[in-house]
């Protein structure tokens, strides 16, 4: 259903559809996430008004190397839609926290945690980890123990900056 | 401060009313709020990370810790995840039992929050009947799980073990006596005049407000928006209880209290439904021998079943490939388990939403134009638990 509407409306843009377990999961290009987000929210027939979730995906050695998986909900319909899209190391993607104001800290914890970049967000800044954390540990390369884990602990007060 | 109007204090993190270590940077206009700005991240330990090092039964005892005030709702999330990954059959014994569970759970952590939040505005009378019940509550999952804070009971393919003896009887007993209870918690706050003008029309939030910023569970019932995972996406056999979705209609504190209580007898009519109908027969899939370890007694007495129990213990098992989104409706809203799997004994991405983080991030709206001692009200009716905001 949102499949074929979306396909007729940005032919271009959905690159795959995928149906597991009863789940949809539709891959679409980066550059038009926006569009195709504000067309899913928008229209009638689908109208997915809530943004459940918003997860980011470290693939290490597939490319492009980074996933993101929105999933959202229609309360009109009562289903749920997977938008996934892929994003390069170091290359950057369009916020939707102004269309859903529920995605501004999902976006920085993927952010914070990945390292993914996301253009013209209102307030990019890390929000799990301290704003002096080096490396991003959700990321396939960053190990479990930590970077420093036999380094001696490293005391900072923010008057000594 | 010379030339700004503005003052900004900071609120927590070891402050009583932020249940947890929720640091807010409040910035003033005399007792008006301007802006706040939540800082989290002081109990963050990395949960996501940890579990793609873990088997998958392994990684269940994480989800005790996240919110640590329902630990078989997290189990039951997490487990749902996992079967419908492997398309386990889960036994109706099972199902039934875990719904038990997890609304006796449901139950327990609204009793905390009903007692918290009424100690933060002044009311401390209920702290001590509300902690009563929840105690006996406790010490009912104590007697089948043999834990109060992180039970791990719920297991990926049905339960640990079966109940014991005495379970029902006392769950039976528990259910008779507590909808008289919570008339005496409505006693001494419903109508009260104090309480109610310290939550009435208290951090509002519209239906539209809570859509946009993807508030889940009571907060988003308080404001009229009938969304409920027990019924949008029935799980673990919810259709075949009968309960209402109590809904609110201003979306202030006042009626976040209303639904609450008003869930707190629901929750009560369903474990009532569930002792009662209770089928008979196993308590875990029967169908799926690398899944489910095998019984304590056939381990001591055949060597196959002692190789089983050891392979499921040490190797775990092996889903197939593909990714899953399984979610329940917890105390605080929809927590969901985003997994995807390799193919290996371990989870590619164990992806928790957590609704604590997501109710959370509304705060500011809420607050802001508010009076400062509105604050604790605020993040009281929210009902956050900082052990799943951080993870």
């Amino acid at each position: 259903m949102a499949g074929d509407l979306l396909k007729e409306a940005f032919p271009e843009a959905v690159l795959n559809i995928e149906e597991f377990r009863g789940e949809t999961s539709i891959t679409i290009d980066a550059g038009k996430i926006r569009e195709v987000m504000t067309f899913l929210k928008e229209n009638e027939k689908l109208g997915y008004d809530l943004l459940l979730d918003l997860a980011g995906v470290d693939f290490a050695d597939r490319s492009p190397r980074f996933m993101i998986a929105y999933l959202l909900h229609s309360m009109r319909f009562n289903n749920r839609l997977r938008i996934k899209t892929t994003v390069a190391e170091g290359a950057s993607v369009d916020t939707v926290s102004d269309i859903w104001l529920a995605a501004n800290w999902m976006e920085r914890e993927v952010y914070d945690l990945f390292g993914i970049q996301f253009n013209n967000h209102p307030h990019l800044k890390r929000i799990l980890l301290t704003d002096d954390f080096v490396g991003h540990p959700l990321r396939k390369d960053f190990p479990v123990k930590g970077a420093d884990f036999d380094q001696p602990l490293q005391v900072c007060l923010e008057e000594e900056r | 401060m010379a030339e700004s109007r503005y003052m900004t204090i900071n609120m927590g993190p070891q402050h009583p009313a932020t249940h947890g270590v929720l640091r807010l940077l409040l910035e003033l206009d005399g007792e008006i709020i301007v802006k706040a700005e939540p800082h989290i991240g002081y109990l963050h330990r990395g949960i996501e990370k940890l579990a793609e090092s873990m088997t998958y039964p392994q990684a269940l005892t994480l989800t005790d810790r996240l919110d640590y005030t329902s630990g078989l709702s997290n189990n039951l999330a997490y487990c749902l995840a996992v079967e419908k990954l492997l398309e386990l059959k889960i036994p109706k014994r099972a199902q039934y039992l875990r719904v038990l569970m997890a609304e006796l759970q449901r139950i327990a952590a609204h009793l905390l929050w009903v007692a918290t939040h009424a100690l933060d505005l002044g009311a401390m009378t209920l702290l001590f009947y509300a902690f009563r019940e929840r105690e006996t509550i406790l010490e009912i999952l104590e007697l089948a799980t043999g834990a109060r804070l992180t039970p791990s009971f719920i297991r990926i393919g049905g339960l640990a073990s079966d109940i014991p003896a005495a379970f029902l009887p006392r769950v039976k007993a528990f259910v008779e006596d507590f909808p008289r209870r919570v008339d005496d918690y409505e006693t001494l706050l419903t109508e009260n005049i104090i309480w109610k003008k310290r939550t009435t029309n208290i951090a509002k939030m519209s239906a539209e407000e809570c859509i946009q910023y993807g508030v889940t569970g009571p907060v988003l019932r308080a404001s009229g928006v009938c969304y409920d995972v027990r019924k949008a996406y029935p799980y673990s056999s919810y259709e075949d209880f009968d309960f209402e979705i109590p809904l609110g209609s201003h979306g202030d504190v006042y009626d976040r209290y209303l639904v609450r209580l008003k869930e707190m007898r629901q929750s009560n009519r369903i474990v009532q439904q569930a002792a009662e109908k209770l089928p008979d027969g196993p308590f875990a899939a029967v169908d799926a021998p690398l899944v489910v370890p095998p019984a304590k007694e056939e381990v001591g007495r055949d060597i196959a079943a002692l190789i089983r129990h050891f392979k499921i213990m040490q190797e775990g098992f092996h889903p197939p490939c593909g990714e899953v989104y399984a979610s329940i409706e917890s105390s605080k809203g929809e927590l969901g388990f985003y997994l995807i799997s390799d193919g290996s004994n371990k989870p590619f991405r164990m992806r928790i939403r957590p609704p604590s983080f997501i109710n959370l991030a509304a705060l500011p709206k809420m607050i802001e134009g508010q009076m400062v001692a509105d604050v604790v009200a605020a993040i009281g009716s929210i009902d956050i638990v900082l052990g799943e905001i951080d993870r």
